[in-house]
């Protein structure tokens, strides 16, 4: 990725992270909403290589690496509990799960 | 080594035995009193507590001997100090030792203490006989014993607190013997009760004791006493204070107004038990503790002059009221509240010799006295009315010759013991305080005389008014002890007590004026008492009646006994209870403490109900919240100042 490649680099970060918010806020479905903060944190994800390359540091790429692992992790805690959601209420609605309220 | 102290190896071993008998024969008998009485074997039980109570009464008599043996220090001063060898407590400066005090005022108690108590030990042989639950009772006056002789023996005053303690807890449990009766258990409580009003006194005035003179040993106060200097006058105001704390403890034991409400009561239990703690002994501890402490108290003028005026006030209005009672052992507890105040009396004009003397024959006359309305409530199967007695002189002679004695004693008719020590106190308080206590010690002794001779022609002369068939002389184990005791208090007056004591309280030497007229005004006080006494209940016995008719206002403030009881049954009703339940519970408790924790409950329950509809539960919601907090934060960094 050259110089000039940065700025539009971060425009597509940005793009991709409204997008993973509005997916997160307006959807219902409730992997379609995991699946936009997965795209959220790429769209971080490549920012932060896009800074990285504009410093000349590796200090970015290093938190990528870490950014990834928890998302693994992530992904397969979220994913279980999804699952088991989906089998004490038999729906996958976002809304339908609002039990922790006053 | 202090003067005096002479080591005799007897005398450190022979105290501590005198203390062990009783207190083995109390263990024995509480770990095998059902075994003994399932054996039906309870006067096996009663035999072994007259045996240690005797035994210990020969030890106490050799060790007096021992004690005479001893070279004398300054005027005369023996004693010894036997120590078990370890400490009980022991704090940086602070020691309380293992260690007795044997001297000539512990000798003379310890005597009375095992004498007489082993003679009441012996008369209750007969008079407990048909209860079944003698070992119990037996065994509560081992333990009695032991911690009287504590009391006495008691090198320091911890330990001497130790035995104060004991003995007001076996008070207690003999007050109330016939625990399923109320009102004994009822007066067994409020004996506690009171006692405890004078302990808190005794407790306090102990600790001020270690701050002013640092150390509670007994003979250090008493040796130091005279060289605390009056540095300022705060230190003359310690010793005031330590004095009348101390004489509050003394108060409450000792049954002196006001806290002598409780002795009468105590008359609920077994008359041996009235005759042995609430007669001859224990009562008495007040007495010997304010003789003990003579050297701290002569140096305070306002304590002896409270000692003096609340013992004159004690042995005047208990006598008073005497006057009054009909229930023959009554009338002996205030007789006794009213000899008490007369040692307070001597003790408050320094006479402590003579009111330690007072306190001997008395322990003598007193328990013959009890003992013999013991006999005659035994004789009766159980009256205690003067007002259904009369006559019984024909039926119960033994009784009645043995209790002429102890009344002729007690009013003071030579050559019998209570005149020699009545006598003495008059002459100690001749002359001094403008005479006040002279002449109402005088009007005490004519009243007592009145009284006792009362008690004596409505029992024993005149006609039987009451119902009982089968009056019947007491078996020998009570005649016994009744003879004994009165020939104690026929001839108790020989004994020189006052100067056998008189080194312990370490004061100078002086001369009492001897005045040949006033034997003679004793004499004729104690005649002239028992003369109107004769003339009103014998001759025209329906003299009383009108009297107390025409003064029917002083009859009525004498029947209610000067009003202390209702007055503390006030002060309770209304100032604790009542006090309690308007001021401190609805006033304090609800109005103030509840309402402060009640009322943050309160606030801190409407702030949440309004911040608890932030959580909606709504995934969503939350998240945009987050958003909303992220945009904030990042704003504020990029556009901060």
């Amino acid at each position: 990725m050259s110089a000039d490649l940065v700025q539009p680099a971060l425009v597509l970060s940005l793009v991709l992270f409204v997008l993973g918010a509005l997916g997160v806020f307006l959807r219902r479905n409730i992997i379609t909403v995991f699946m936009c903060v997965e795209l959220m944190l790429n769209a971080v994800n490549l920012a932060f290589i896009a800074f990285s390359r504009a410093r000349g540091t590796l200090d970015g790429q290093v938190l990528v690496f870490f950014v990834l692992t928890v998302a693994a992790a992530e992904a397969a805690v979220g994913l279980a509990i999804i699952i088991s959601l989906q089998r004490g209420q038999d729906t996958l609605d976002v809304d339908a799960f609002r039990l922790l309220k006053w | 080594m202090v003067e005096g102290v002479l080591e005799d190896r007897v005398l450190m071993v022979l105290p501590f035995m005198i203390l062990l008998l009783p207190l083995a024969g109390f263990v024995v008998l509480c770990l095998f009193g059902d075994a003994i009485r399932r054996h039906g074997e309870s006067r096996g039980a009663g035999i072994l507590a007259c045996v240690t109570v005797l035994g210990s009464f020969g030890l106490s008599v050799w060790s007096v001997i021992r004690l005479l043996a001893l070279v004398g220090g300054k005027d005369g001063l023996r004693f010894s100090q036997p120590y078990l060898g370890f400490e009980w407590m022991e704090a940086g400066g602070f020691r309380v030792p293992m260690s007795l005090l044997v001297d000539a005022l512990s000798g003379v108690m310890i005597l009375v203490v095992t004498g007489v108590g082993g003679l009441i030990h012996v008369y209750s042989l007969g008079y407990m006989s048909h209860d079944e639950d003698n070992v119990r009772y037996f065994s509560y006056l081992n333990l009695f014993t032991f911690f009287m002789l504590l009391l006495v023996l008691g090198g320091n005053l911890p330990l001497m607190f130790v035995g104060w303690e004991g003995v007001g807890l076996c008070s207690y449990l003999l007050i109330g013997f016939w625990f399923k009766k109320k009102s004994a258990s009822d007066a067994g409580k409020k004996a506690f009760i009171v006692n405890r009003i004078g302990d808190a006194g005794l407790i306090l005035g102990m600790v001020l004791a270690y701050h002013a003179f640092g150390s509670l040993d007994l003979v250090e106060i008493a040796d130091n006493a005279g060289s605390l200097a009056p540095e300022g006058l705060g230190e003359m105001g310690v010793v005031t204070a330590v004095c009348l704390l101390l004489f509050v403890g003394a108060c409450g034991k000792s049954a002196q107004i006001p806290l002598h409400v409780w002795l009468p009561d105590a008359m609920e239990g077994p008359t041996p038990v009235s005759a042995l703690i609430h007669a001859a002994t224990m009562v008495t501890a007040g007495v010997y503790m304010v003789a003990r402490l003579a050297p701290l108290f002569v140096l305070s003028q306002t304590a002896m002059l409270v000692v003096a005026s609340v013992g004159a006030a004690t042995a005047f209005m208990a006598a008073t009221i005497a006057l009054v009672q009909t229930d023959i052992k009554r009338v002996l507890a205030y007789s006794t509240v009213s000899q008490l105040g007369y040692m307070f009396l001597a003790c408050g004009v320094g006479a402590f010799g003579i009111a330690v003397f007072h306190l001997f024959t008395h322990a003598f006359f007193k328990a013959l006295l009890f003992l013999g309305s013991g006999s005659v409530i035994h004789a009766l199967s159980g009256e205690q009315d003067m007002r259904r007695m009369g006559g019984l002189r024909k039926y119960i002679p033994w009784t009645f010759a043995t209790f002429l004695v102890g009344t002729l004693a007690i009013a003071g008719i030579p050559p019998l013991s209570g005149f020699y020590s009545k006598d003495a106190i008059l002459a100690g308080a001749l002359g001094k305080h403008g005479n006040v206590f002279f002449v109402i010690g005088l009007v005490t002794a004519l009243l007592t005389a009145f009284y006792m001779a009362r008690l004596l022609f409505m029992t024993f002369f005149g006609k039987y008014w009451g119902t009982e068939q089968h009056i019947h002389e007491s078996p020998p184990s009570m005649l016994g002890p009744l003879v004994i005791l009165a020939v104690g208090s026929a001839v108790g007056g020989f004994v020189d007590i006052p100067h056998f004591v008189q080194p312990v309280f370490r004061l100078p030497a002086h001369e009492e004026g001897h005045h040949v007229w006033l034997p003679w005004v004793a004499f004729f006080t104690a005649v002239a008492g028992m003369a109107v006494a004769y003339y009103l209940y014998v001759l025209y016995t329906e003299v009383p009646a009108r009297l107390a008719s025409r003064m029917r206002g002083l009859y009525r403030v004498l029947e209610r006994k000067y009003g202390f009881d209702d007055l503390f049954n006030w002060i309770a009703s209304r100032g604790v209870v009542q006090g309690s339940r308007d001021l401190l519970w609805a006033g304090l408790d609800s109005a103030v403490i509840d309402a402060t924790v009640n009322g943050t409950g309160t606030v801190f329950r409407s702030l949440a109900r309004g911040a608890r509809t932030l959580q909606t539960g709504l995934v969503r919601g939350y998240a945009l919240v987050m958003l909303g907090g992220a945009v904030a934060i990042v704003t504020y960094l990029l556009w901060a100042p």
